[in-house]
This record gives structure tokens, C-alpha cells and sequence, in this order.
């Protein structure tokens, strides 16, 4: 059984059917790419994965389990973690903290607890701060753990939204053009940083991207959207010399 | 040692700046430095700065703006003064009044849960605007109240003091606009000021929190909090209920402050609600002891130009522009960069002599 199983997923906004017949199969460990011209409805999907749109038709499985409709929250706490195409972090507090938001519900203690200080409150704490250094380190980011989000440099900050996803211990995590705004040499790091991020944290990986390069260098397989609906699906050479691809896409 | 972070560095700060001043303010007490009216404005700064506080949780760590604080305030006055007022004869003293504290915060907290249940599906502007009616709806509702205790229990009524039907022996507590008259006046200085160093560690500890955090994610960027597993509804529930709590200790000083509790638009009412406003927008948002700070100023200062009458008012408002401006305008901002003026600048330079030395 497929890790993420999307069977005819849509969603109308009005009069606008913004995405039609949407069908995705997504193996554990895979790293799948959606591609496609602006506009097409590359996020909607991605909106409607993570539960911030509610689909109108179609089922969405994860791990078997129906997920469809579901809040936010609660596909987050089912296994999809996600980026966002403009980033989305929380940009008044440390980089630490970012990550330690994400390992909101993997460690636990109750409000009552920190208001007081007991004990437990120390002690998860510092368990809280080992793991979160212990996911940014992977990213290079542990020294500059107390800088604020904000602070940080546009890639670095791509980079700790991806650590703060990974942080919720997902089991497919959704990248929404994680090199957009990037230089040729900040793409091949992103390039290795996806590459170890599959490495270290066993990670299935659906992301959306427009550079080809980027997309041909990592991507196993391919799905490439048009108007709303499957244009091709494949092992990503033969979706990138889909003629269809070409014309739609590419460029001749 | 272990290196203190930022903000519990700032929170020791405070804590001993409050205390130095607490002493400063006995010794002048001992010595019979302190006009009377200052001696009554005590406690009123406390009070109105744990108000202040709590609002400042609300507006500057869950990032929702409320104008119903003052109904908080006034749940709390309101129901520790009852409570006081009930067992002035059965319960002593100290007990009684540690206990009015407890019943005043937990039913502020109550109501600010009850209240935030429908008020936090609204955000922004239409939040605030809904805060605000809830404030006058607390404070209308108690105005046309009469609650008398007898032999039988008690009676409450919205009509007038005679539907309650109290024995000869009864006693009326709340009537209707007059209020509860005769509260036993046991806020005291040392009291108060305890109470708003609680009210410090309490709100830092919150924001140092697990769940402080994830409420600061929220006001950051909802989506985001969403997508990372955050029961958003739960979190804005716990915040904003703690804030109408710390704001129902200010209501319990407040009550416990005078002899006649009275609900008016002055009090209680969306003048106080904006005033508090004013000390944590003064304050700085986010900023909890500049909010006492605000507070502590802006409360003496009416008191202290009273003798220019008339004048009084006019001079308190511009006051409060000049010192809105010096803390926000741009130019000014500038201004004060460019001459080291700056509040960070200046505690450099305090730290740096003391370095030297």
C-alpha cells in the first residue's frame, strides 16, 4: 500500500473549478515532484493535502487512513508537515523556538506546569532543547539557535522552515517551491540538503518546484498539473519528454 | 552559573526595581513624607497596573485586542466585594480576604473563558468590538442588580430591592446601581505590590512556556501554527482566560480599596477599558513592565495636577501625546538614535559605567 493515495481530489471556488480529476499515489521514502505553469494548482493541491482548503470532491488516504476534510491540525498530527511558497515562520521568536513549536506534540507538559516551574517543566525543556539543536545542527543552523527567525538570511530561512516541518516528525513532508528566490549555488545546497534530509530522517518528500534542474536532478517521479487537472504522470524522463510536457510547459 | 535569558533578566529587573520602590515609599511613609493623596494612589496603581498586565498578555503575546477588560476588572471587584461582604462576621479577617482574592480571580477567569468561547472565532476589529460590548453588558447587568442574603439563602432580583423578599433580618449586599457599600477596605500597599510581582513572574513563566510559545506562534502566523499541529482554539482560550484573570486580581485590590463599589462608565465602564489601553499601548505592546510603568504614571498624574483645576485634563492629554510621540513617531525616533536617547541606549550606558568602575 502507497504511503499517500489522492483519488479524484477537486475543489471549486465558485464558478472556477481551480482543480479537476487530481488522482497522486505516493510510495514511502519516494521524492515526488509537482510541476507545472503558474497558475495551474500546485498549492490549491498542497492547500487541500494539509487540510487548509476542504476539497469538494475526491478522497485523500495517508497510511491507509482517510484524512479527507480533516483540520490542519490534526493531518499534521496524522503525518504531513509542509513549507510554504512565501515563507511562513514564526518571525519574533528565536530559531530554537521555531523548531521546539514543531516539537509542540512530541513532548508534553501542561500549562499549569509552566506557570509553576515544577520540576517536569525543566526536565522536558532541556529534552526539547537537545532535539531541536540536534535537527538543526543537520542544517547548520545550531549556532545560530538564538538569532531571530526574522534575522536570518532568506535561505537559511527556507532551510529552518523545512527543519520546524521536520520537527513535527512527519511522515511525508510537503516542500511548496523550496528553491524559489534562490542563486544557482544556493539551489545545489537545497539540492543536498534534500538529499540528507532523506538520509537522516527516512522522509518521503512531495515538493513543488519550477527549477528544471533542481527538479530533473532529485525528483524520482512526476506529476505535472495544467488547468487543474493531470497533464502527465511518470518516472520523471519520460514526463519530461512527454511532447504534451513540452508544449504545455517546457517549452518547444 | 547558569547564563539567564533575556527575558527572565528583565523580569529580575523589574521585579527589583518595584521592590526599591516599595521601600523608597515605606521609608517616605515612616518618615510622614507622603501626602495623603499620594498614600491613596498606592494601591489604585497596583490595581490598575495588574489590569494593564493582564490586558498586555492579551494584546501583545495572543495579538487580539480587547476592550472588555475593565468588565473583567468589574467581575472581579464585583464578586470578591460579595463574597467579603457575605462572610464579613463568619470568616476572619486574613482568611476572608485571601479567599475574596481566589473567588475574584477564578470567576474573572470564568467569564473571560465564557466570553472568549464566541468572541475568538472573530479576529481584529470585530474582536475588539465585541470585547467592548461584553464589557458594558457586565457592567449594565450589575448596575440592575439587587442579590440580598437571609436565613433561607440567597435572592437576586432585577427589579428592585423589595421583589427579594429578604426577612428582617437579611441583609442586602448588592443594590442595584448603588453597588456594595461597606466592603472591608483590607487592600493594602505590601499586599498589592506582592500581587503585581506574581502577576510578573506569572506572565513571564506563561510566555516561557510550552504553551506560551505556542501562543506567540499563533499571533505570529496562524497558518503556520496550524500546519505544525497547534490547536489553535485551545491555546487562544488559555491566554486569553489567564489575562481576564490577572485583571480580576486588579478588580479584587480595586473593591477592597474603598468603601462604595459603584459599576459607572468611569470605573468600569469602556473609559477604563480604553485607559488601560492607552497604559499598555503607552507601555509598549508586548512590553509587560512598561505597561506598569504607563500605568503607575498615568494614574498619578491627574491625581498630581489637581490643584491647576480646570487646566487638569487639558494638561494630562497633551502629556499623553508628547509622550505617545516621543515613543512611536519616526522622526522622534531618529531624533533620539542620532543623540543616543534611545531606551537601549541608555541602559549601554548605565552598563557600561558600571563596567568602568
Amino acid at each position: 500500500m502507497s504511503l499517500l493515495e489522492v483519488n479524484s481530489l477537486g475543489i471549486s471556488f465558485g464558478g472556477l473549478r481551480a482543480v479537476d480529476e487530481f488522482n497522486l499515489s505516493i510510495e514511502q521514502g519516494e521524492l515526488y515532484g509537482l510541476i507545472g505553469p503558474n497558475g495551474a494548482g500546485k498549492t490549491t493541491v498542497f492547500n487541500m493535502l494539509t487540510g487548509i482548503y476542504k476539497p469538494t470532491d475526491g478522497k485523500i488516504f495517508l497510511d491507509g487512513k482517510d484524512i479527507t476534510g480533516k483540520k490542519t491540525a490534526e493531518i499534521n498530527k496524522a503525518g504531513i508537515a509542509r513549507t510554504f511558497q512565501n515563507i511562513r515562520l514564526f518571525g519574533n521568536q528565536t530559531v530554537l523556538d521555531n523548531v521546539k513549536i514543531g516539537l509542540h506534540n512530541s513532548f508534553e507538559y501542561g500549562t499549569a506546569t509552566g506557570l509553576f516551574r515544577l520540576p517536569k517543566f525543566f526536565k522536558v525543556e532541556k529534552e526539547m532543547d537537545k532535539k531541536a539543536l540536534e535537527i538543526l545542527s543537520v542544517f547548520g543552523l545550531d549556532k545560530q539557535a538564538s538569532v531571530l527567525a526574522s534575522n536570518l538570511p532568506y535561505g537559511k530561512q527556507r532551510e529552518l522552515e523545512i527543519a520546524r516541518a521536520l520537527a513535527t516528525n512527519p511522515k511525508l513532508l510537503l516542500l511548496d517551491e523550496p528553491a524559489a528566490g534562490m542563486n544557482p549555488n544556493e539551489t545545489r545546497d537545497l539540492m543536498n540538503t534534500i538529499a540528507l534530509i532523506r538520509k537522516e530522517f527516512n522522509a518521503t518528500i512531495l515538493l513543488i518546484e519550477h527549477d528544471m534542474k533542481l527538479v530533473s536532478g532529485i525528483c524520482e517521479k512526476l506529476t505535472v498539473l495544467n488547468f487543474g487537472s493531470v497533464l502527465s504522470q511518470g518516472n520523471t524522463s519520460d514526463v519530461l519528454n512527454d511532447p504534451e510536457v513540452i508544449k504545455a510547459y517546457l517549452g518547444e | 552559573m547558569k547564563k539567564l535569558n533575556k527575558s527572565t533578566q528583565k523580569l529580575i529587573t523589574s521585579i527589583s526595581v518595584i521592590a526599591l520602590i516599595y521601600i523608597i515609599v515605606c521609608i517616605m511613609d515612616g518618615t510622614g513624607n507622603l501626602s495623603s493623596l499620594m498614600k491613596g494612589l498606592l494601591v489604585p496603581v497596583c490595581a490598575y497596573s495588574l489590569v494593564a498586565v493582564g490586558l498586555n498578555l492579551c494584546v501583545g503575546y495572543l495579538g487580539e485586542l480587547s476592550l472588555g477588560h475593565a468588565g473583567f476588572m468589574c467581575v472581579g471587584a464585583f464578586s470578591s466585594a460579595f463574597f467579603s461582604k457575605t462572610f464579613m462576621d463568619v470568616i476572619p479577617d486574613g482568611p476572608r480576604f485571601f479567599l475574596a482574592i481566589v473567588i475574584g480571580t477564578v470567576m474573572a477567569a470564568l467569564f473571560g473563558f465564557l466570553i472568549a468561547i464566541p468572541v475568538l472565532r472573530l479576529s481584529g476589529d470585530y474582536l475588539a468590538i465585541v470585547t467592548l460590548a461584553f464589557g458594558e453588558i457586565i457592567k449594565t447587568v450589575i448596575t440592575v442588580l439587587y442579590v440580598g442574603v437571609d436565613s433561607r439563602g440567597v435572592h437576586a432580583s432585577i427589579k428592585d430591592m423589595m421583589s427579594l423578599g429578604l426577612e428582617p433580618d437579611g441583609k442586602l449586599i448588592l443594590n442595584g446601581a448603588q453597588g456594595i457599600t461597606g466592603t472591608p477596605r483590607q487592600s493594602t500597599f505590601t499586599l498589592a505590590v506582592l500581587l503585581l510581582i506574581l502577576a510578573l513572574i506569572v506572565v513571564h513563566n506563561f510566555v516561557n512556556s510550552r504553551t506560551g510559545r505556542a501562543v506567540k506562534a499563533i499571533r505570529d502566523n496562524q497558518i503556520a501554527a496550524e500546519t505544525v499541529g497547534l490547536p489553535i482554539t485551545k491555546y487562544k482560550l488559555i491566554a486569553f482566560t489567564l489575562s481576564a484573570a490577572i485583571a480580576g486580581v486588579g478588580g479584587v485590590l480595586y473593591s477592597h480599596n474603598i468603601n462604595m463599589l459603584v459599576a459607572n462608565t468611569n470605573n468600569f465602564g469602556y473609559n477604563m477599558s480604553i485607559m488601560i489601553l492607552v497604559y499598555v499601548v503607552l507601555g509598549g505592546i508586548g512590553n509587560i513592565s512598561g505597561s506598569v510603568i504607563a500605568a503607575a504614571v498615568l494614574t498619578m498624574l491627574p491625581e498630581l495636577l489637581r490643584d491647576l483645576q480646570t487646566y487638569r485634563m487639558l494638561i494630562y492629554s497633551i502629556v499623553l501625546i508628547l509622550l505617545m510621540l516621543f515613543n512611536w513617531a519616526p522622526a522622534i525616533l531618529k531624533w533620539r538614535e542620532k543623540y543616543g536617547l534611545t531606551t537601549s541606549a541608555i541602559v549601554n550606558k548605565f552598563k557600561k559605567t558600571k563596567e568602568v568602575r
